[in-house]
């Protein structure tokens, strides 16, 4: 079930060199997983920004973004205060029902954000969570700090080596050897199809993106192909599980 | 507001009359925008609409496009879903079910076909429907067997399809024109000899978009339908054309986002109009536009909003 609602941004500040942290307040009953997002009205341009929720509570919800473009650059210039135009609750989210004892949460740069909320929903329900976190180069990392205060194990892979293992978050699973039995993903598509080889038949889900029309299911604009049949990526999504991808 | 606009506010009447069928306003949300009502329906109660068009529906189930198949522009967007759709059957079995649990109203039923023969057959379908209203025939498809030149852009083959499927259907008859063509009146007025009973138009306009990092279209497909309040006064003005030029009635439709935008339309000369993107970027953008219409008519000193079709 979604919403649109008003909500008025209480921070709104950098990570790192690109990527930001607002925090928005407002109604967030609509919000009943972890992995779900929001679709954001941005003054001046005419789609919305669809945006993974790093967290919530009862009446704030935290939103990690990249500035890609100039979409995300407006949001990066906003400040508390303000009020946007958000769809939340879309998207179904990641299913913790169907996880097992030793999760690994896998993340690769901007996919980092909804494992947050999800592993800290693991560990509440008494998993034991491992999250193995990709970035390109040191100066990009974020929120291995929040993870690892969560209590999960941390593992850290940059592409140049300038902080934890050297390479992919494949590379650091295969260095580190984490223990596991259920794998939940959230990453770019190299990334997931690398890691979709490298845990063979350990059942997951994984979060996937797609340029999207809507956000709500009305345009067809972001469907894909699953052994379930097609599914519209903001709506029967952005979660699937591992068993019903189709790799093209 | 003074007090005469509110008394107009009161008294206004927004009905209008297509083909014989009454919607109590003119607000139908353009197919392809609007799936087959659920997704909205979960935002607002979808009998506040005049009607509304259902996705685009083939004779097979489709796919469609690879993905992406969206793309953002200045005030509007392209898509290049490519008709994903899951067939006639499974629209008359499963989908017109779910729009009657609902949508208590006609519907306008949107076909789409790639020969003459699939658009008769589809027809012919959704004719039995008693929940359709009026059927609209999108003929800018590429004819299959003639090319892949669209059936819109040639006034022969428009006049076949439109002759095709009035041949099969007792319902009104609407024919849906691509704007991507030198003469859309030529088009309109072949229609309208093959008997059509209205034109909804326009169809999205043929764009794309790059993206400057990878340098490559940013739509999987190259090109796709650019919509969007850009494309209003284009669509407008072929409204403004058809309308004058052919008797049946016309759904205008493009770039529609405001109640202003509406009375704009039919004072081309519409007596229905489509709401299509705006409805993506703003769910309740429909709704919305109809609960403006009684102020902004009051407004402009209009009563009956029927009266202001074709004033231009």
């Amino acid at each position: 079930m979604y919403k649109k609602g008003i909500y008025e941004i209480v921070s709104n500040e950098p990570l790192t060199a690109s990527v930001y942290r607002m925090v928005v307040a407002g109604d967030t009953q609509y919000l009943t997983a972890s992995g779900q997002f929001v679709n954001i009205e941005v003054p001046g341009k005419f789609l919305r920004r669809p945006i993974s929720v790093c967290d919530y509570d009862e009446r704030t919800i935290t939103l990690i973004y990249k500035v890609v473009g100039e979409g995300t650059e407006r949001m990066a210039g906003m400040k508390a205060g303000e009020r946007l135009d958000i769809l939340t609750g879309l998207g179904n989210g990641f299913d913790t029902t169907t996880c097992r004892e030793q999760a690994l949460l896998v993340g690769g740069g901007v996919g980092v954000p909804p494992l947050y909320n999800l592993a800290r929903r693991l560990l509440a329900e008494g998993r034991e969570v491992t999250v193995v976190l990709g970035f390109n180069t040191q100066e990009e990392i974020f929120y291995a700090d929040e993870f690892a205060a969560l209590g999960a194990r941390v593992i850290v892979a940059t592409a140049d080596g300038s902080r934890g293992v050297k390479g992919f978050v494949t590379d650091a699973i295969r260095s580190e050897r984490p223990a596991y039995d259920y794998v939940y993903a959230c990453g770019p598509m190299p990334m997931l199809r690398a890691l979709g080889g490298a845990i063979g038949d350990v059942p997951g889900q994984f979060s996937f993106e797609e340029r999207m029309g809507c956000g709500f299911g009305g345009c067809m604009g972001c469907t894909c192909k699953t052994k379930g049949g097609n599914k519209r990526i903001c709506r029967e999504g952005p979660v699937l599980k591992t068993d019903e991808i189709i790799w093209e | 507001m003074n007090a005469q606009h509110k008394d107009t506010e009161r008294t206004c009447d927004l009905s209008v009359e297509l083909s014989g069928l009454k919607l109590d306003n003119p607000i139908v949300p353009a197919s392809g925008t609007f799936g087959f009502g659920a997704e909205f329906a979960e935002f607002y109660d979808l009998d506040i609409l005049g009607s509304f068009s259902f996705k685009g529906t083939t004779r097979e189930a489709r796919f469609g496009n690879p993905t992406p198949r969206i793309a953002e522009c200045r005030d509007g967007m392209i898509n290049a879903v490519g008709l994903q759709n899951p067939g006639i059957e499974a629209v008359i079995s499963q989908e017109l079910p779910r729009m009657a649990r609902i949508f208590h109203k006609p519907v306008v039923a949107n076909i789409s076909g790639f020969s003459v023969e699939d658009y008769a057959y589809c027809c012919e379908r959704i004719d039995k429907e008693r929940q359709v209203g009026i059927i609209e025939v999108n003929i800018s498809c590429p004819n299959v067997k003639h090319g892949g030149m669209s059936f819109g852009t040639v006034p022969e083959s428009a006049y076949e399809v439109t002759r095709a499927v009035k041949a099969v259907t007792t319902k009104p008859v609407y024919m849906k024109l691509s704007p991507n063509v030198t003469d859309i009146v030529s088009i309109a007025k072949a229609c309208e000899e093959a008997g059509a009973d209205g034109l909804t138009l326009i169809n999205t306009l043929l764009g794309m978009r790059i993206d400057v990092k990878t340098r490559k279209p940013v739509i999987a497909n190259t090109m796709g339908g650019f919509s969007g309040p850009a494309i209003f006064p284009v669509a407008l003005r072929m409204v403004y054309q058809v309308a004058k030029a052919c008797r049946i009635p016309v759904m205008g439709c493009g770039g529609v986002a405001t109640a202003r935008d509406v009375i704009e339309m039919m004072m081309a000369g519409a007596t229905a109009v489509q709401t299509g993107a705006i409805n993506l970027r703003n769910p309740y953008a429909s709704k919305e536009i109809i609960e403006a219409l009684p102020a902004e008519m009051a407004k402009l000193g209009i009563t009956r909003l029927r009266d202001i079709i074709g004033v231009a």
